[in-house]
């Protein structure tokens, strides 16, 4: 189990002072769906890159705290009592994603000449090997030597505890499978030429192999047709099911609730939560839009 | 994975280029350029008349010749003082010619070699090293079968010897006569080494043909000269290293290159370059195509304190075709100033030019290129894509592309990106579990690719391995 928990978090554009976040108070814990909506402008995307530690942005107040369990990474790991809450703030994003932060992005970078395989496997022992880096001893760094380089991203061997060529071949065919994924992306560039419908599959299918304790989709559903939609949504429901992992779904639409049923929905007005509710939100959102809201805690329209 | 590639891996790469030996040399000629210097040259080689002549022709020629200058652009040649280098080393290797076995060869010769991973990768992968220690080919081994086909793949010098004619006819003839530039006199001048390959008629090399060039002594050049002649319909691809260690004094290397394709024949000619940062590397490289050849040139240059390299290719025969993809990259203190250059003298000719660069640390990379269609070649198309890629807003990037179009009936196309590794793209692979500097080489990777898959593996390799250490500023 791990717990994800926002509080009193405030941030600015890093170069600028426009006030983006002015207090956001969240807790989404792993097996738990949290639907994140709100008008534009409303700082939804903010709150996202922020807990992934995006440099665009700067936190002038609160924090950001994970915390992790003992049965957290399986059994290759136990964890320190004192090593149990980490403060994300702190952290290299892919310090945060080594502990189990992911981010899906509403528009993901495409990286020309870097295949999904070599991507994937690439992330995935990088994760694996900042694991051990954090939850390492200072005692056991000093003994670790250098020995000459280290591997190259396009064709390094597989190392003691990483995962080799053809064991990550089966885990992605069959994450792909799940996904209903033709197994030709496995040997297409990193999102070029993708669609925007399989560039938010390509998301999901990154987290499912990355096993993320918590991941943040950031509007995984916009310009996506129904059957992708679906596809997309199994996705998710997998990941909380079969991982347990945390979901903060990020959406402007109730389509998507329909096939993610959230546990919690939260409505995000000018950088704050300003309200929180079950699944019954969500659907008074979709026939009454935000104003409601605004008047309900403002008091005015 | 094979015990070829572990290996590799297992090498300290950094080692390799740092690592130098101490002088061990049979013959050394004196510094600078005279005619004593050439005859002595011809004389340690015992070479024939005609073969001192050219030389002698060409050192003429050199000095009669004023220095490039004028050209926009063009890197700083100032520091270069060619009196100060010595043009010919021979190590102590007793049959001049090379040795077939490689346990013949002197230790210190096998340990700067091994310390390369030129053996392992030749008993795994390679059907035929020739490798060229300062100014001799001291170790070549050849598949018998190809002998059997008529083959011939031998050191340069060794060429001269056995194969005068095919060498008297090709040798700095038509292809890059000495008058071509002032480096390629200087080069036909003090030439030595190199390889020699000859495909005979419809006879297809299915495994590439390799060389590696190291430049081990200090204040040297080196000036190997390669002549390929895939006569018609043959087939050959090309693979030559080449790196050297790093010195107080300027090195120079001026090599050579001519390629004759014959009709319907095929030759790719693959080079990956790391040179010392304060060696001077101006080459001159030629292809000439007949009718329905093809020509492909793939090059990495990587190191040198200042490139000057453009390899050209003659588009003689009706429906010859040529590609270049090339890439650069410039740490701090380089200018690598490199392109291409395609003539199309006949119609239904086509060529294209890949130029990738990277440039960082206040490095300046620039594509110099120049695609000449002749009046009468029509039908003929031409696409030259240049990309560019910086680290950091002190580097530059520049793209000179001369098109002289003299026909009207033909396809042209030109198209350059120049770009800073993106923020966005960077922080995507970070969310993803990479750190700053692997997100870096990942994109850099991909960036390259292009040229990677067009190399056998072990290259492909070395050069994403050399570009690496290039951009963790751990090569001196």
């Amino acid at each position: 189990m791990a717990r994800l928990e926002l509080s009193n978090l405030h941030a600015e554009v890093a170069e600028g002072d426009e006030q983006i976040l002015e207090g956001v108070d969240l807790e989404v814990q792993s097996g738990e769906i949290h639907a994140l909506m709100g008008p534009n402008g409303s700082g939804k995307s903010t709150t996202a890159k922020v807990i992934a530690g995006h440099p665009a942005y700067e936190v002038t107040e609160g924090e950001v705290l994970l915390h992790l369990e003992d049965d957290e990474f399986g059994e290759d790991i136990e964890i320190d009592e004192d090593q149990r809450t980490w403060n994300l703030l702190d952290l290299e994003p892919n310090e945060r994603a080594a502990l189990g932060i992911f981010l899906g992005f509403q528009y993901p970078a495409e990286i020309e000449g870097v295949t999904m395989t070599n991507f994937l496997r690439t992330a995935l022992n990088a994760k694996i090997e900042e694991r051990e880096e954090l939850f390492e001893d200072e005692e056991d760094e000093a003994e670790e030597e250098d020995d000459g380089f280290e591997s190259s991203p396009m064709e390094g061997p597989a190392d003691e505890g990483e995962v080799g060529v053809a064991e990550f071949q089966g885990i992605l065919q069959e994450k792909m499978e799940q996904l209903d994924m033709d197994e030709k992306f496995a040997q297409r560039y990193l999102n070029a030429g993708f669609s925007g419908g399989e560039k938010k599959q390509n998301e999901v299918l990154q987290a499912a192999i990355l096993e993320p304790s918590v991941a943040v989709l950031d509007e995984i559903d916009s310009g996506l047709d129904i059957d992708r939609l679906q596809d997309v949504s199994s996705g998710i429901n997998a990941l909380r099911d079969e991982q347990g992992t945390g979901i903060l779904q990020i959406t402007h639409y109730q389509r998507i609730l329909d096939y993610v049923e959230p546990d919690h929905v939260h409505v995000m007005l000018d950088g704050q939560i300003a309200k929180s509710g079950g699944p019954e939100l969500a659907e008074k959102l979709e026939d009454k839009g935000y104003d409601w809201v605004r008047e309900d805690v403002y008091g005015t329209a | 994975m094979s015990s070829d590639q572990d290996h590799l891996q297992e090498t300290d790469t950094e080692a390799r280029f740092e690592f130098k030996k101490e002088e061990n040399a049979a013959v050394k000629s004196d510094k600078g350029l005279t005619e004593e210097i050439i005859r002595m040259i011809s004389e340690d080689k015992d070479e024939p008349d005609w073969m001192l002549e050219r030389r002698l022709r060409a050192l003429e020629q050199y000095q009669n010749m004023p220095m490039p200058s004028g050209w926009p652009g063009m890197p700083d040649l100032s520091e270069l003082d060619v009196e100060e280098i010595i043009p010919y080393i021979r190590p102590d290797v007793d049959k001049r010619e090379g040795v077939d076995d490689w346990t013949e060869l002197p230790d210190e010769i096998k340990d700067t070699f091994d310390k390369l991973g030129i053996p392992e990768a030749e008993k795994n992968a390679l059907s035929g090293v020739g490798a060229q220690y300062e100014s001799e080919v001291v170790y070549q081994n050849m598949q018998e079968q190809w002998e059997e086909k008529g083959v011939i793949f031998c050191n340069m010098d060794k060429a001269v010897q056995e194969h005068p004619e095919l060498v008297k006819e090709h040798f700095m003839t038509t292809c890059v006569p000495p008058s071509d530039n002032k480096f390629a006199a200087l080069h036909g001048a003090v030439w030595s080494g190199g390889s020699f390959v000859y495909v005979p008629e419809g006879v297809t090399v299915e495994m590439p043909v390799q060389a590696y060039f190291r430049m081990n002594s200090e204040g040297m050049g080196q000036f190997e000269h390669t002549l390929i002649i895939a006569e018609e319909g043959s087939e050959v691809h090309y693979i030559e290293g080449c790196s050297a260690p790093k010195y107080g004094t300027h090195n120079l290397h001026s090599g050579g290159v001519e390629v004759f394709v014959g009709e319907d024949a095929h030759v790719q000619y693959s080079t990956v370059q790391n040179w010392s940062k304060n060696t001077f590397n101006l080459n001159t490289k030629r292809a000439i195509c007949e009718a329905n050849g093809t020509m492909e040139w793939v090059s990495g240059s990587m190191g040198s304190k200042a490139t000057m390299l453009y390899p050209c290719t003659i588009l003689k025969g009706r429906g010859s075709t040529d590609t270049h993809i090339t890439i650069a990259f410039a740490g701090e203190g380089q200018d690598i100033d490199t392109g291409a250059k395609v003539y199309h003298n006949a119609p239904d000719t086509s060529s294209t030019i890949e130029s990738k660069s990277i440039s960082k640390d206040g490095g300046r990379t620039n594509y110099r290129g120049l695609v000449h269609i002749a009046d009468g070649a029509e039908n003929s198309s031409t696409a030259v894509e240049c990309d560019a890629l910086m680290f950091d807003n002190e580097s530059t990037s520049d793209t000179m592309p001369y098109m002289e179009i003299e026909e009207s009936k033909v396809d042209v196309a030109h198209e350059a990106t120049v770009g800073k590794i993106g923020d966005e793209d960077i922080f995507y692979l970070q969310s993803r579990g990479l750190d700053d500097d692997d997100a870096k080489k990942m994109i850099v990777a991909g960036f390259i690719e292009p040229i990677t898959e067009e190399l056998p593996i072990e290259y492909a390799v070395e050069l994403n391995r050399l570009i690496e250490l290039e951009m963790e500023g751990s090569l001196g």
